[in-house]
């Protein structure tokens, strides 16, 4: 591998010449330039959602300024540290979720939130949604590829433990999210298809047993949901077939800004949080919503390819678990709200209202932008 | 750390996850297609669906229901208005904790089972989200007072006014007026879809009476309203409104002053008066008592209540004039007289001799006189006056059952008289065929004797006694009674009776001698009238018991005697009133309810400073169209 890839970027030689200013930030100017788009349309769309109240826009626009913030911080962190670190900050998340547990503060009947009286509250189950893919790309940098049955054994030890703490909240979503950031290393680390086979028909199997046993009275409604909104069109299932009519009634063009009726009136529950995709398709239309699926394609894309010119196994791993894991948030957001999922609370990324995720999930992009900054000196090395 | 690398095979390492990252590449776009693909599906392709789902939503049409006509007494006296009522409901997607909510309102208002039966019965039905469901009306100032002090910690209750129907007289006119209640399934399934959509905002039906008969003009027609509501059925934007008729104001002839004297006369006893205005049939006074208060029905009487009145010995929900039936007695005898007369069987100068019975020539049985001793010698005059009952044994006899009955039902009686109130009785005047059909028993000599003095198996219902009287006064003019002042439908042009004038004077003055003559059975009746009264008296015999009724001894007694009678028309000479009073178990007819009959005579002759003045008639508005068609309405009732 060499650094020549730079001067092939069409848009990496205009912006970010190995001397440019950007580049000595440690910032990738194509992937930052693709998120500030998209979290400015993001508060146009959430203005609207949120019936026009500034109070909502300031303070997810702090949110978003905390979260570039983190971002322009950790990509000046070589990843070498990052590796360095990852398992002690993995056993201190292992920590503070037992701890959750305990003295947790308890919030829309979950307990998620650990607060420092006076200082400041967090999740640590945010904090694993970096700690493991972390830590299982450490793993794989002692080993040599591809991943093998007793790698895929550990690796899951690594990814459950976490994923159980946290669905004991319960928080689904957020388990289901870090679950999937560990397994995708896996795969990314080459994992034979046979095996991915295998453990995707076990999950067919366990998916009934855990429906059963496993999951809460209203994580199991939501499930029943999915399979027949229209079996309670006034409780369960309102969510579901009043997202469907604010996309559907939107058409090709939409309705306007601040024009879709589904939201404003209120038919739509959760606009501003899990459900302002419906907004914007209500208002945007179609063409809203493909330029925003074409955002998070090229984010997603920018992503993959940091990953493909990153040179150490850690680098790799962890590089293409984040872009992936950005994915399945969008997968799972969007497929949810127009009704190709059941309802699990994943929000919009940079998109939906609220939660430390926008936070996160822009940390993770700053740990993006320096494996990708910071390769100059691996090359060389 | 780094040891390990050493052993790495790099170059495969490199090679395994670009393959890998490739297949993800893949991955991601193709689920990325699926996702546009959905929304292709959803907003392009499914777009007329959910624009009309979405339209569903949020616009909704709402029926406004018209205001209800109010309804007037001649004089322009309310008589029927709408006054808001409070009543309490929830919105049940608001309220945390319904039972503990109920349990904390039924401390605040009285709360009975069936409200609360109700209320959960219509939780359950199927409703819109965030309608709200009520849970009692008439609300009294004190409980409004206390939910108003408490909303704070009653989140979801809400307080609504609506108009309902009020009767400021209570009882006074109860059985004529009627009342509305509740709409309910069974109204609306009578209808025809045009009439359903018609009372889509409409919660009260007329029941009974004026409210009940003219229910299509005083209902008006419904309005409606385009409304855009958010998810909570708040209307934030009226787009489209098409404002409600209201219903028609109805003026009566009831005199509000005639009525209250008649019901004032009659006092606690049991009975009926009926007035009617002879020049154009309208009715001025329509009591039956005792009465109810139609208050009570509106918003749905509570059992309490309704049992008051269902077990009531008087019985004050039976329309005694509209619907009871009494033997007219000696009430008939004047146009019982006329019949001879028309058929020539008798005439003014005839007499007969009155030993104080009547037997038919070579038959046992012997009709009495009510006169034990007998009247001695009796000619009609005397007969009407004296109420002489050999007299007209003897005529009903040679005029027969045959010519009596075609004479009597030109009077309007055994059958209805067309008044505009629902549930009139047809009353019995009995013939051949009648007895045959009804008795399966041929006609005897002794039912034609019994039947000219207005006994045996003949029944009016006081009206009936009041229009025959009206119809006298007219001098067998026909004429259908009036409650409201709107035209009447096109009497029967029947023809008039006894075409000689001098008949119908000289059988007025005979009953002029009733009330004014020394001999008359109404003499009390007559003292002191500023104006000549003509009236005849009679008593129905109470022949047998209600098979229900149970009355102790003390009661036994005052339950078997007779009912007393009076009809009468005044003044004499120019009749401006027409009026029958029936006083249950009220024995004489002269005592009984010839002073009521008279009283209700002044109410309308007599001004204020007590001087004859005889009221003009009342002109009649013309029928709005809402009324045309009203057909079905009345034969929808029995």
């Amino acid at each position: 591998m060499s650094n020549e890839f730079l001067r092939q970027m069409p848009s990496g030689r205009t912006f970010t010449g190995k001397d440019g200013l950007i580049w000595r930030l440690h910032l990738d100017s194509p992937l930052l330039a693709a998120l500030i788009v998209l979290c400015l349309a993001g508060l146009l769309v959430l203005y609207s959602a949120g019936d026009s109240n500034p109070d909502l826009l300031i303070r997810q626009s702090v949110r978003l300024g905390g979260g570039f913030m983190a971002l322009f911080i950790l990509a000046q962190i070589p990843p070498r540290t990052y590796r360095f670190w990852a398992p002690a900050v993995y056993a201190a998340g292992l920590v503070l979720l037992v701890l959750v547990l305990f003295i947790g503060t308890e919030a829309k009947g979950a307990q998620r939130w650990l607060t420092i009286p006076g200082v400041a509250s967090f999740q640590p189950a945010e904090l694993m949604k970096l700690a493991v893919p972390a830590m299982v790309a450490w793993y794989f940098s002692e080993r040599s590829l591809p991943a093998r049955f007793r790698d895929v054994v550990l690796v899951m030890i690594i990814t459950l433990v976490p994923v159980l703490l946290i669905a004991r909240q319960p928080d689904l979503g957020t388990s289901l999210l870090v679950a999937t950031a560990g397994l995708l290393v896996l795969f990314v680390a080459g994992l034979s298809w046979r095996l991915i086979i295998a453990a995707m028909s076990m999950l067919a199997v366990a998916a009934p047993l855990m429906y059963f046993f496993v999951l809460h009275p209203y994580q199991r409604r939501r499930v029943d949901t999915f399979f027949n909104p229209e079996a309670d069109p006034l409780g369960a299932g309102w969510n579901i077939i009043q997202s469907k009519t604010a996309i559907g009634s939107g058409g090709i063009s939409g309705k306007g800004w601040l024009n879709g009726t589904q939201s404003r009136l209120d038919f739509l529950p959760e606009s501003s949080t899990d459900f302002i995709l419906a907004v914007l398709a209500e208002e945007g239309g179609l063409i809203g919503v493909l330029l925003l699926l074409a955002l998070y394609t090229i984010i997603i894309g920018r992503g993959l390819f940091i990953s493909w010119q990153a040179q150490e196994t850690f680098n790799r791993l962890l590089a293409s678990s984040l872009a992936l894991t950005f994915f399945i948030y969008v997968f799972v957001n969007i497929g949810m709200v127009s009704g190709l999922l059941p309802v699990v609370g994943v929000p919009l990324p940079l998109i939906s209202y609220g939660g430390t995720s926008i936070v996160t999930l822009l940390a993770g992009f700053g740990i993006l932008m320096s494996i990708h900054t910071h390769r100059k000196l691996l090359s060389n090395h | 750390m780094r040891s390990p690398m050493q052993f790495k095979d790099h170059h495969r390492e490199g090679r395994i996850f670009a393959v890998r990252l490739i297949w993800s590449g893949v991955i991601v776009l193709m689920l990325m297609l699926v996702l546009a693909g959905r929304m292709i599906w959803l907003q392009a392709i499914q777009h007329d669906r959910y624009i009309t789902l979405s339209d569903k939503n949020r616009v909704q049409t709402q029926a406004v229901a018209p205001p209800r006509g109010l309804i007037y007494d001649r004089r322009g006296e309310l008589l029927a208005d709408n006054q808001p009522d409070f009543s309490l409901a929830l919105i049940a997607e608001q309220v945390p904790d319904i039972p503990a909510t109920l349990a904390r309102l039924a401390e605040m208002v009285t709360l009975e089972e069936a409200d609360i039966d109700r209320f959960w019965r219509r939780l359950r039905s199927p409703r819109r989200p965030w309608e709200p469901v009520p849970v009692r009306a008439r609300l009294t100032e004190e409980e409004i007072a206390r939910i108003a002090v408490a909303q704070h910690e009653l989140p979801g209750v809400r307080i609504d006014a609506d108009p309902i129907r009020h009767y400021p007289y209570d009882e006074l006119f109860s059985h004529v007026l009627g009342y509305v209640n509740r709409i309910n399934t069974e109204d609306l399934e009578r209808m025809t879809p045009d009439e359903q959509a018609n009372y889509s905002g409409t919660h009260y039906y007329g029941r009974l009476g004026v409210e009940r008969h003219y229910e299509r003009l005083l209902h008006g027609r419904v309005g409606f309203r385009k409304v855009e509501t958010n998810a909570r059925g708040r209307i934030l934007k009226v787009l489209e409104e098409i404002p409600p008729l209201p219903g028609e104001d109805v003026h009566l002839h009831l005199d509000i002053k005639v009525q209250q004297a008649a019901w004032d006369a009659l006092g606690e006893r049991r009975g009926a008066v009926i007035a009617i205005d002879p020049r154009d049939g309208g009715v001025l006074a329509f009591v039956s008592r005792p009465g109810f208060d139609p208050n009570l029905f509106v918003t749905g009487i509570s059992h309490h209540d309704y049992s008051g009145y269902r077990d009531d010995g008087d019985r004050p929900l039976f329309n005694r004039a509209l619907q009871g039936q009494y033997p007219p007695g000696s009430t008939l005898k004047p146009i019982a007289g006329l019949a001879g007369i028309d058929a020539g069987v008798t005439d003014w100068q005839r007499t007969i001799w009155d030993p104080g019975y009547y037997r038919l020539e070579g038959q046992e049985r012997v009709f009495r006189d009510w006169r034990r001793q007998g009247h001695g010698w009796v000619d009609m005059h005397k007969a009407v006056v004296e109420s002489c009952d050999t007299y007209f044994y003897d005529m009903g006899f040679k005029l027969g059952i045959d010519r009596m009955h075609d004479f009597m039902i030109r009077f309007g009686l055994g059958d209805r008289t067309g008044i505009d109130l629902p549930g009139e009785s047809r009353g019995i005047m009995p013939s051949r065929a009648w007895k045959r059909a009804v008795r399966g028993e041929p006609w005897y000599h002794g039912d034609t004797i019994n039947a000219s003095i207005g006994q045996g198996y003949m029944l009016t219902s006081p009206l009936q006694l009041a229009v025959s009287t009206a119809v006298f006064a007219r001098q067998g003019e026909p004429l259908v009674p009036r409650v409201a002042q709107l035209t009447p439908p096109a009497a029967s042009t029947e023809p008039t009776l006894v075409g000689q004038h001098q008949h119908w004077e000289r059988m007025t003055r005979a009953m002029v001698d009733v009330v004014h003559g020394a001999r008359g059975t109404a003499r009390a009746m007559g003292q002191g009238a500023k104006y000549r009264i003509a009236a005849k008296t009679g008593t129905a015999q109470v022949f047998s018991l209600g098979k229900d009724q149970e009355y102790n001894a003390e009661e036994l007694a005052e339950r078997l005697r007779d009912h007393a009678l009076i009809v009468g028309f005044a003044p004499a000479d120019n009749p401006a009133i027409a009026v029958a009073v029936l006083v249950e178990n009220g024995g004489s007819g002269g005592s009984s309810a010839g002073p009521v009959a008279r009283a209700v005579m002044d109410a309308w002759l007599l001004n204020r400073a007590g001087e004859l003045e005889v009221p003009p008639v009342a002109v009649p508005g013309a029928v709005p169209a809402l009324m045309a068609g009203n057909a079905s309405a009345e034969s929808t009732n029995r």
